[in-house]
């Protein structure tokens, strides 16, 4: 893998120095791998060259879990697009090691590379500072799991097909109001991080919106992990579930001790509670936990179905919501491609805001007119240590 | 009451904690900025005991009392010892110590990785009570109780053993001490020990209460720790203690009837209160200088 990586890379090099010679006699508009406009549309689109994507994935560092599951989904999605006819791509992946500063060096490469689209990166705050290098190069990226707010707007380049905590959060709270016949609640989110505060700011938006009554809000620090003062403060007024919009690392403690204290309402959590460790580490304790996900890994559409079992008989695993993100982002483009018949930065530009109701893995699929993700999320609740759907 | 038994458990971790902190200062004279690492590393000390030796929790505390034990020696050996000629040991050490900490927490970066770890899932028995309507778990008793116990025998052993004798006789007087025949240096390293094992404890029973250990976890009870023995008063054991339930009170209380997001500032509030009425602290005596 790595050598094949070198290689590829050692290819878009040379490409390069072609393509900056022969630049001066054409007005710079061709590409120096037999063209990558081609005749038809969709199905029979026909691109003689190959086209190169260029993916920014964290393979190791903090965020390596994500990254790996993201490669996963990446390469299946092309081994199966290089079954069809008509349009060869050429992904090459790089490791951005979970720093925004690697991840910049990378963008750079592939904008100079000739590639046709970026995918990535695994973070958000490594986008926030990459993303910028590509618009200003006319460069379309694409995200498969950044959720934070502001990514898509660096520019008219930056796409996305992870569904925002902001579009999430409203879905997660009318569900569950209808489920669980909400009326009061206490919200509680970790004042000092930027992710967390605006997801308390999506949840308190929600809940006005379906209704319900929110009797107290209560703040913590991230790096608290005692929360038996705030939880017992919250049990005194009784509420019919708790709203917590917290990381991962203080959803555990503080759902293990709400349940110590004898507090059996729903938990509803935000996009920091979408973790399997939650039930690795909480254990029976996490029983009850409702949040939002992006990505409804039993539903039965056709398109899922089949890449569950692709990814099943190709890594012996089930995946999870970044390799079905990644998966659908590589689909995505190659409908964008499809759509044009062209792989110029530009044609791909024009063609994956014009995504609308496609069928996929993530349900119907759109892209919004602020080039986020638009589709059903999917709500889910802890039952027997495992996230099923909440019907 | 929910509120107040929390604040009891959490306060008397801080003061298990602040103990071996003030041990030192009290003794020595010394602070050893190195402590708040020993109770993250016996945290996940205590944690791979557990995971990986598949001990009990209540095994692994012993060796985890030993473990802090060993790091107090190496802390004194290495930051402390070296500097004691020095004109400014005092200031010196305090620096000294803080290096270690940082290679200590360093070193844990490398054995355990960046991510928060947990005790696996059952470690703890989940025997819950119901004490005058709140809800108590054994395992926050048994918390209280080792606290408890920890500090009483250190108590005992500082006034009525020999070894305890030669602790105050070299918090008097290093120099007279050794006139007298006191090991200076053998006392010296032994305050390290027992200091460092209470921190050690107190460590592990701080991730046990929330099974959670972090890297950073040293340094958030840190401020804490200083703030409950200058309240107690530098060098008071009992103080120690009363500063800590004070504090852990203090932070309940002012979630219950202020709001969450001030907590700190009530609770460092009060503590500046308190040295404002009693510049000494709590229990500690005013030093006064004979000429």
């Amino acid at each position: 893998m790595r050598t094949k990586l070198h290689t590829v890379a050692a290819a878009g090099a040379a490409v390069v120095v072609l393509a900056s010679c022969s630049s001066g006699g054409d007005g710079g508009d061709s590409t120096a791998s037999g063209g990558l406009t081609g005749e038809g549309s969709g199905e029979s689109c026909t691109i003689e060259g190959e086209v190169p994507i260029g993916a920014v994935l964290s393979l190791t560092g903090a965020a390596a879990s994500y990254g790996e599951s993201q490669q996963r989904g990446l390469e299946l999605a092309a081994a199966e697009l290089a079954e069809q006819d008509g349009v060869t791509y050429d992904l090459t992946i790089e490791d951005d090691q979970t720093d925004p500063r690697q991840a910049i060096t990378l963008f750079d490469q592939f904008v100079s590379d000739d590639s046709s689209l970026i995918i990535g990166p695994t973070l958000s705050n490594a986008a926030v500072q990459a993303d910028p290098i590509a618009q200003d190069a006319g460069v379309p990226v694409l995200g498969i799991s950044n959720t934070a707010a502001g990514v898509t707007e660096i520019g008219d380049y930056i796409f996305r097909d992870s569904l925002t905590e902001q579009a999430v959060i409203p879905q997660t709270i009318a569900q569950a109001t209808e489920q669980f016949g909400l009326e009061d609640v206490v919200v509680m989110y970790s004042n000092d991080d930027a992710f967390t505060e605006s997801g308390y700011e999506a949840f308190t938006a929600a809940l006005e919106d379906e209704g319900v009554n929110v009797s107290e809000t209560i703040t913590f620090s991230k790096s608290d992990t005692d929360f038996r003062a705030l939880l017992t403060q919250a049990q005194e007024s009784d509420p019919d579930a708790l709203v917590v919009s917290g990381l991962i690392e203080a959803a555990v403690p503080l759902v293990t001790q709400a349940r110590e204290l004898g507090i059996d309402v729903p938990i509803i959590g935000g996009n920091g509670f979408n973790n399997p460790q939650l039930m690795a580490d909480a254990g029976e304790a996490a029983e009850g936990v409702v949040v939002g996900a992006a990505w409804n890994s039993s539903s039965d559409n056709p398109e899922n179905q089949a890449f569950l079992e692709a990814y099943e008989a190709e890594y012996g695993a089930q995946p999870d919501q970044f390799a079905a993100q990644a998966y659908t982002g590589l689909k995505l483009v190659d409908h964008a491609v499809r759509a044009n018949c062209s792989a110029e930065r530009d044609d791909i530009q024009e063609a994956l805001g014009q995504i609308e109701d496609l069928p996929t893995v993530l349900g119907e699929f759109s892209i919004d007119e602020n080039r986020d993700a638009n589709h059903p999320a999917v709500v889910q609740v802890v039952q027997n240590g495992e996230f099923t759907v909440l019907e | 009451m929910q509120q107040l038994l929390n604040g009891i458990f959490i306060g008397s971790i801080y003061a298990l904690f602040a103990i071996g902190f003030t041990l030192v200062f009290g003794i020595l004279d010394r602070l050893n900025l190195a402590h708040p690492a020993v109770f993250a590393a016996s945290a996940f000390v205590g944690i791979e005991l557990v995971e990986r030796g598949g001990l009990s929790l209540w095994a692994a505390l012993p060796i985890v009392f030993v473990f802090g034990a060993v790091l107090g020696l190496v802390i004194e050996r290495v930051a402390f010892r070296p500097l004691k000629g020095r004109a400014d040991a005092h200031f010196a050490g305090l620096i000294s110590s803080i290096a270690l900490a940082g290679m200590l927490v360093a070193l844990l970066q490398w054995r355990y990785g960046p991510d928060t770890r947990r005790f696996p899932p059952g470690s703890f028995p989940d025997t819950r009570f119901e004490f005058a309507g709140a809800q108590v778990t054994l395992v926050q008793v048994v918390i209280l109780a080792i606290s408890l116990a920890l500090m009483v025998g250190l108590t005992y052993m500082v006034t009525r053993t020999r070894l305890g004798r030669g602790m105050r006789a070299v918090a008097e007087n290093p120099t007279a001490a050794r006139v007298l025949g006191v090991d200076v240096d053998r006392v010296t390293a032994v305050t390290f020990a027992i200091s460092s094992a209470l921190g050690a404890v107190a460590g592990v029973l701080f991730a046990i209460n929330v099974n959670t250990a972090q890297l950073g976890m040293g340094s958030a009870i840190e401020l804490k720790g200083l703030a409950v023995i200058i309240v107690g008063g530098m060098g008071s054991l009992p103080g120690a203690l009363i500063g800590g339930l004070l504090l852990g009170l203090a932070e309940v209380f002012a979630v219950q009837y202020i709001g969450s997001s001030w907590r700190d500032v009530i609770a460092f509030g009060l503590l500046f209160v308190i040295l404002l009425l009693r510049p000494q602290g709590l229990l500690g005596a005013r030093k006064v200088r004979e000429v």
